[in-house]
């Protein structure tokens, strides 16, 4: 069930919205897409749905195109957040998930299992409009998840929620990856990303700039981070040799390296200056891995 | 159950539900029922009404009586009383309300009666009006006695010409036929127009809905966009049939109540004495072709829009072919063979209204009724294929702008290349 994304390329008109692009997402992973707004994302969530067709290439799951003849497989949580604000969340799950191909019944009972899990089982009986925004969030996830999809489709779950409804939200995305369902998701902030998925690929204009495991990402980065607190001036460390970025702080500065052996130059050079509060030298976030490579930060 | 059905029944069901339908369905059967019924709501309430009585000042001493005589066929509510009193007295009487008003009668010089009414206002028509008929006749027949008329050579006067329409036509409409059938089909073209206006913006709205909360784009991952389309404009027809079942139901039996009622009325005129099968199917025909041409305008308009106010700007075009339309057909009522009408009855757009007018009106070559209905399938078909492609994309566009340009970038979103 492995679903593959070959050479696919989307034009509206002149302006190409997904270049390229070339992805295998496993089964039962879990597959984080980043990216600036219009950076492709949802073009190519819907290219995946089968809701537009890609310009070139192809796209399959299992090896065949994904159409509506494999919709009950599949859920998707769209970034354009929407229920029928006048209907009641019962009927409205009902009939969505009666489209997908469910029975009223277990459609029903699978309605009560998660309403409870989120702590709401009043809300069945009421009007969509009646309910929070977050809490329509919930219902609309509900909506994506409640047919036990194979894949799931996941366009900015935790945008506009508040901590503890992204945890919660969290804990069900990832009790559905261990039960097997493969995930993929997008999102812009980074930590969502990088604390939930073994796969990603960050976009930038349509064009798949990094792309591979997360580990393997931040290894081949090269660079690394070093924070340095110390009680002497540090302002001319940021022409140091191997040193590529520098911000400072009220304390000390953040440093961007290109190798290890940068950081034991530096150690050597200031341990002679004075005292040292604090040496650190971390791994690379994806917030910096994104930003060289997009070139700008946007959060 | 397939998908086509669920969303079919959901549309139905959920529209059948909600308040606008049902207080719009009950005012309308409230409406035909007080129209049915109007002859007993008006002897409702004229049964305590008193009967109107008028003093008549007789100056001539001969006239009271064969006025009275003259006026009892013509209105049985009016009593005529004679007033022995003078003028200035029985007018006081009317304002004191005793008198509805008060009538004096004389002979001119030439010895013929004449009259002058005097009443509290001059609202009321109907007496002053059967008081003066029953006067008129009252002269016609001094005056005839002067000249020595007898009856017989009256008779002969006043007997109207004697003028006979034949059409050559061989199965030409009788001039009866052809106002039973105005009649008809005046009514039926009055249901066409709203039935097309109001369920065609019924769709425009359920998919302007559907797009601007954005529900949208998780039905259109789980059905397809052409499906969904199908199934709502025949979910929404379905609501249109059940809507008008009811109403004719109601309609039959409040008629058939009421009907001694309406002999020789309204209703007659309108020709409900006995419908031609031919006209009613073909009534059949029109709505159903009609409903679906303008609902698949209006879905595919409506899939354009991203918020429910641009929804109205959008169709504004299609309504103003309905309402061309529909003037155009009442100005054929009148002149159903006009070139005009003819050439008209083609385009698909007005064929619903204008081809019925024709083939309800006239005895035309059945080609021409065929033909009309050829071009309007095509051109439904046309429509669904090219509305089901600018649906799919529309549904996808969520952009400030609601213009026709929208039309081109809706396609271009669908295209492979």
């Amino acid at each position: 069930m492995v679903l593959k994304l070959e050479n696919v390329t989307k034009r509206f008109g002149r302006f190409t919205a997904v270049d390229q692009l070339s992805i295998a997402i496993p089964e039962k992973e879990m597959f984080g897409f980043l990216g600036a707004n219009g950076a492709g994302k949802t073009t190519t969530f819907r290219m995946i749905l089968g809701l537009l067709d890609p310009s070139e290439g192809e796209i399959t799951w299992d090896g065949k195109r994904v159409d509506y003849s494999t919709s009950p497989k599949i859920g998707y949580l769209p970034e354009e957040r929407g229920l029928y604000p006048k209907l009641k969340v019962r009927e409205q799950i009902v009939y969505l998930a009666r489209l997908r191909g469910m029975q009223k019944q277990d459609a029903l009972k699978e309605l009560d299992y998660w309403l409870e899990r989120f702590k709401v089982p009043e809300y069945a009986g009421k009007k969509v409009e009646e309910l929070s925004k977050g809490n329509q969030q919930k219902i609309q996830f509900l909506a994506a998840v409640i047919h036990k999809p194979k894949l799931l489709i996941l366009d900015e779950p935790f945008s506009g929620l508040d901590p503890v409804n992204v945890e919660q939200l969290k804990e069900a995305v990832l009790e559905l990856k261990n039960k097997g369902t493969t995930i993929v998701f997008s999102s812009h902030r980074m930590e969502h990303v990088e604390e939930m998925c073994e796969h990603l690929c960050i976009m930038h204009k349509g064009s798949p700039v990094v792309h591979g495991s997360l580990k393997e990402i931040k290894r081949s980065f090269g660079k690394k981070n070093l924070v340095v607190h110390a009680d002497f001036e540090l302002s001319d460390l940021k022409n140091y040799p191997g040193v590529t970025r520098a911000k400072y702080t009220t304390e000390g500065v953040h440093l961007q390296i290109t190798g290890e052996d940068v950081a034991e130059n530096v150690l050597k050079d200031i341990v002679s200056k004075g005292f040292v509060r604090k040496f650190v030298l971390e791994e690379p976030s994806l917030n910096d891995i994104f930003i060289e490579n997009v070139g700008a930060s946007y959060e | 159950m397939n998908n086509f059905f669920i969303i079919l029944i959901h549309t139905f069901l959920t529209k059948l539900k909600t308040k606008s339908f049902i207080i719009t369905t009950v005012l309308t059967i409230v409406i035909m029922l007080a129209l049915t019924n109007m002859q007993n709501i008006i002897n409702f309430f004229n049964e305590d009404g008193q009967t109107d009585t008028v003093a008549v000042i007789d100056e001539t001493g001969q006239l009271f009586s064969p006025l009275k005589e003259q006026l009892e066929p013509l209105n049985e509510d009016l009593n005529l009383e004679l007033f022995s009193g003078s003028m200035v007295e029985a007018e006081g009487e009317v304002q004191a309300g005793t008198y509805t008003g008060v009538l004096k009668l004389s002979f001119d010089q030439d010895k013929l009666p004449e009259g002058a009414y005097k009443s509290n206002s001059m609202a009321d028509s109907v007496i002053p009006s059967d008081l003066q008929t029953s006067l008129q006749q009252l002269k016609t027949m001094t005056a005839a006695s002067q000249i020595q008329l007898t009856a017989e050579q009256l008779n002969k006067l006043y007997e109207p010409v004697k003028f006979e329409r034949t059409a050559l036509e061989e199965d030409a409409k009788t001039e009866e036929e052809l106002n039973q059938a105005r009649g008809l089909v005046y009514v039926l073209l009055f249901i066409i127009y709203f039935a097309v206006i109001m369920y065609a913006n019924m769709i425009a709205m359920e998919v302007a809905t559907e797009k601007s909360s954005r529900v949208m784009e998780i039905l259109i991952s789980s059905v397809s966009p052409i499906k969904q389309m199908f199934a709502k404009i025949l979910g929404i027809g379905l609501l249109s049939l059940t809507q008008l079942a009811v109403l004719l139901v109601v309609g039959y039996f409040s008629i058939k109540r009421n009907l001694n009622n309406m002999q020789g009325g309204f209703f007659e005129f309108f020709g409900f004495g006995d419908v031609p099968a031919s006209t009613i199917t073909y009534a059949v025909i029109f709505f159903i072709l009609g409903y679906f041409l303008y609902a698949t305008l209006a879905a595919f308009l409506g899939s354009l829009v991203s918020r429910i106010e641009d929804v109205q700007q959008m169709i504004t075009p299609m309504t103003l072919l309905v309402v061309a339309g529909f003037m155009m057909a009442m100005f054929g009522l009148n002149e159903p063979e006009a070139p005009f009408i003819r050439i008209t009855s083609f385009i698909p757009f007005f064929t619903p209204m204008l081809m019925f007018l024709r083939v309800g009106m006239l005895n035309i070559p059945i080609w021409e009724s065929a033909l009309g209905i050829a071009i309007l399938v095509a051109t439904i078909t046309v429509l669904a294929v090219f509305g089901a492609r600018v649906y799919r994309g529309g549904v996808l566009m969520y952009g400030q702008s609601n213009s026709f340009k929208d039309i081109k970038k809706a396609l271009q979103i669908t295209k492979k290349e």
